[in-house]
């Protein structure tokens, strides 16, 4: 039957247009075979107007805990709200910042009138990831030299945890992946998401308010052969506690004797001490071994470029046949979730890494956020010796990168968001980037009051 | 054709086999690769034909393969509005993250676009919607929600289809039925069979359809079959998802591009839509696009959303910034916008003269064949029925790339080339 059929027979110049598309549309049902009844004619309860949504099930998902912090926090119309949630930099003013070197290469990019916006490879700006490797594994890396790491470009840390997930989930022989206790909220989600099963091992010890390394030992060391295990490559996300370079050299060790795959997640890259070369060591540890692993690399704290979503994952293979191979499945796990990653923010990245200045400027630029980072650790714990609060608080010096796991408990920090207008996550995680000073004292106080008081 | 796959392969093959040194303690040497098992993966079909494009040194060779629009000179172009948003956007001080949900305001002058600028689904907030990395990034999203929470739900994709929307669906564990679309006897529309499809999909059944030019084939339903597939779609109950990557690209005029999609929404259908600013806004790499579903309510839209908003943090946690800052830039200023609608008809114009040129010149050649189709379809694909070894004498033999199912894009087709390439056409048809 072709649709001239319908034409021919709907010739009646007194039907309207709709009485003709239903006539049409019986005589397509009709004309088919006989075991079709004509009640199929007749909208179903479900369709169409009078019908309901085949979503009409949903309900509303949760607010992130994370996100959602930034959410309740714009919401408060306090003049003294500080917002201590999510981990972005903010200047000694409150201020967010687009660093110099950001604001140079973009301009560069502009006046570059050849410049064109097309799609780029599935694996993203070429350049960039050869910079990136270099970048977080050493321009001197064996692994590089030997052509054995393939690197794409993803959208930040957490596109390249999705797709090396992804990855494993599909080619890797074992789909369990383990992950610190507490975690950044948003890894267990990923993974599941990607397929894998997610244990736990223990990382943070909250008598010590730092690292139970005993704990960490125990269950990396009971933990299936061949297991995945995510690693914080520096600046541990929410603790602010890292191991130290001989409890790495150990760490490396028992996974390398269990064939446990390491996964790091690279964040804060110079954002931790202040050196990009000494926040990369435990990760370069790994590869100096000669071994195989995973790391994920974010742009968004330590260039500033959050919102453009800027980021590489590298696998470092035995040789570089399997890193052709390794590469041409990522492409496979990458097309159908977004075709190709974005060209902005990588663009700028590969401006900058490329050009020795502007990569010195960086650097500088770097170490300075990191510095008054340290500076705002130094007078919170100062400001709470001189309030005479109780307990021990050295925990705020000896954590390291954007965040303090202050140990308040969800009440304590609910009691400072009503009565102090201070936002941070449930779990007593600060942003240090958020602090400065002239708010340290305000956030002293809400500490002082919470440990005084019975809360 | 080995010389077409040398060609391709020589793209391909990237590295040699070096041998591994260096001191690796803990008897690491003695370990083979986790990795040893990996097969090399297949190269995308349509992204693999401008990797073996790029590759060859010949000064003749067209790339007609992947659709991403070249001027008459054969040049991509940067559009004016483009460049002018960009000099607006320069020396912004935002570089933050933007919500999961993307830039609420480009998202709302997206939804105009699609919906209608005085669309009553807008003002009533019924719509739940969020920025999306492009139509790629639309539809896995909208895949793997309907994985989530219609669990025992397929999708009936279109044959053929755009290849990407198979490894969609299948990435989100979806499972994909088939419905007929195209008619290789007449080159257009298998309507009856499309309907028969769905008719005999059970009720509820979920359906991908293209708003307006249909990717590979050029081919789109005409206003009066749009309005038949929708009232069975009603009798059906199922839900329409549609994917519109071409708005304001087919005809020219983005409204008369979306008429499909308003069709559907004056019978009343809770649709969902994949829209995307590569094409129309020549914003390719940066990714820009919007999923949105309409839903019974405003209450309905907030949880919908926010569930949307659940998959994708785990995927990227939010959308990238820069491209949806220009598409707000150039939307939101009459006069930007105005430019950018003109712009979008040249590009259109450009690809419908072009059509016509080549299927001239084809006439004029004395093919046998009919190449009525050239001028029929629509958008930036021709679906030329050429044969996959045709394709592969038109590469080896004419260094001219384009996708295997025989798929031109137009947009690669210039005043410069088209000689060249209806010569090369008829040649490999001539005997047909």
């Amino acid at each position: 039957m072709t649709s001239s059929e319908f034409s021919s027979s709907s010739s009646s110049s007194s039907s309207s247009p709709s009485d003709r598309r239903i006539g049409a549309l019986l005589r397509h049902l009709t004309a088919a075979t006989d075991s079709d009844n004509l009640s199929s004619v007749y909208a179903s309860p479900t369709s169409g107007v009078s019908g309901g949504s085949v979503f009409a099930h949903l309900v509303q998902a949760p607010e992130d805990p994370i996100l959602g912090v930034t959410v309740a926090y714009n919401k408060d119309p306090s003049p003294v709200k500080l917002n201590l949630g999510v981990g972005a930099y903010r200047t000694e003013e409150g201020k967010p910042l687009v660093l110099n070197v950001v604001r140079k290469a973009e301009q560069q990019l502009i006046n570059d009138r050849t410049r064109i916006k097309e799609y780029l490879p599935i694996v993203g700006l070429v350049e960039f990831n050869k910079l990136s490797a270099k970048l977080i594994l050493g321009a001197d890396s064996p692994a590089i030299r030997e052509n054995r790491v393939t690197t794409v470009e993803c959208l930040s840390g957490t596109g390249s945890l999705r797709v090396g997930g992804e990855f494993l989930a599909k080619h890797y022989h074992q789909k369990t992946i383990y992950i610190t206790q507490p975690t950044w909220g948003n890894h267990p989600k990923i993974f599941t998401l990607a397929g894998l099963t997610v244990k736990t091992y223990r990382y943070y010890d909250p008598s010590t308010r730092g690292l139970n390394f005993q704990g960490l030992i125990e269950d990396l060391g009971a933990a299936t052969p061949g297991s995945i295990v995510l690693l914080h490559a520096c600046a541990h996300n929410p603790t602010g506690v890292d191991p130290t370079i001989q409890q790495w050299e150990q760490i490396r060790q028992l996974m390398r004797s269990k064939g446990l795959m390491p996964f790091f997640d690279s964040a804060y890259q110079g954002f931790a001490s202040g050196s990009l070369d000494t926040d990369a060591k435990p990760i370069r540890m790994f590869v100096a071994d000669g071994g195989e692993c995973l790391v994920a690399q974010s742009y968004a704290k330590n260039m500033g470029l959050y919102g453009e979503r800027v980021g590489a994952l590298s696998i470092v293979c035995k040789s570089s046949d399997v890193a052709g191979k390794v590469e041409s499945q990522l492409k496979l796990v990458i097309r159908p979730m977004y075709s190709s990653p974005p060209i902005h923010g990588a663009s700028i990245v590969a401006v900058i890494l490329r050009d020795r200045n502007l990569f010195n400027e960086w650097t500088l630029e770097l170490k300075a956020m990191a510095d008054r980072i340290i500076s705002m650790r130094k007078q919170l714990f100062e400001a709470l010796r001189a309030r005479g609060t109780p307990g021990d608080w050295s925990h705020i010096i000896k954590q390291i990168g954007m965040f303090t796991f202050t140990g308040l408990n969800p009440a304590q920090v609910s009691y400072m968001t009503k009565e102090y207008h201070i936002y941070m996550t449930s779990d007593g995680r600060i942003s240090m980037a958020g602090l400065s000073s002239k708010t340290v004292p305000h956030l002293a106080d809400a500490i002082h009051a919470v440990a005084t008081k019975a809360v | 054709m080995a010389m077409a796959m040398m060609i391709r392969n020589a793209a391909a093959s990237r590295r040699a086999m070096t041998p591994i040194s260096g001191d690796f303690g803990g008897g690491l040497r003695s370990m083979s690769s986790w990795w040893k098992s990996v097969e090399p993966a297949p190269k995308d079909p349509i992204l693999g034909v401008t990797e073996a494009f790029l590759a060859d040194p010949s000064p003749d060779k067209v790339n007609v393969g992947v659709g991403a629009y070249r001027d008459d000179n054969g040049k991509p172009v940067v559009l004016d509005c483009v460049r002018e948003a960009e000099r607006r956007l320069a020396g912004s001080t935002f570089m933050e993250y933007l919500p999961m949900g993307g830039s609420a305001k480009m998202v709302d002058l997206t939804l105009k676009l699609a919906y209608g600028d005085d669309s009553e689904f807008i003002k009533d907030k019924r719509i739940a919607a969020i920025q999306t990395l492009s139509g790629t990034g639309a539809c896995r999203l909208f895949a793997d929600f309907q994985k989530r929470f219609c669990p025992g739900s397929q999708i009936y994709i279109p044959v053929p289809t755009w290849s990407n929307h198979h490894n969609i669906w299948r990435d989100a564990e979806v499972p994909q039925k088939t419905y007929h679309y195209y008619h290789p006897e007449t080159k257009g529309l298998d309507f009856s069979a499309l309907m028969d499809d769905v008719k005999n999909a059970p009720d509820g059944s979920f359906f991908l359809l293209h708003a307006c030019a249909h990717n590979p084939t050029g081919v789109d339903p005409t206003e009066e079959q749009w309005r038949e597939i929708s009232q069975l779609f009603k009798a059906k109950s199922h839900f329409a998802f549609f994917d519109m990557a071409y708005q304001g690209f087919a005809s020219g005029d983005p409204a008369r591009d979306a008429k499909s999609i308003r069709i559907f929404l004056e019978d009343g259908h809770h649709i969902g839509i994949s829209q995307s600013y590569a094409k129309n806004m020549g914003l390719y790499g940066q990714r820009v696009g919007c999923l949105s579903v309409l839903c019974e309510d405003a209450k309905q839209a907030v949880s919908v959303k926010s569930q949307l908003q659940q998959l994708a943090r785990p995927m990227y946690s939010n959308p990238p910034l820069h491209g949806a800052q220009l598409v707000s830039t150039i939307l939101e200023d009459p006069e930007l916008k105005s430019l950018w609608l003109k712009e979008v008809k040249v590009m259109a114009d450009r690809i419908i003269g072009m059509r016509t040129t080549l299927r001239e010149s084809l006439e004029k050649l004395g093919s046998p064949l009919s190449w009525e189709h050239v001028t029929k379809q629509i958008g930036m694909f021709c679906y030329s029925g050429l044969t996959p070894e045709q394709v592969d004498r038109l590469t080896s033999e004419y260094h001219i790339y384009m996708t295997r199912n025989g798929r031109i894009s137009m947009a690669g087709v210039t005043t410069g080339n088209v000689g060249y390439l209806a010569n090369a056409i008829h040649e490999v048809t001539k005997s047909s």
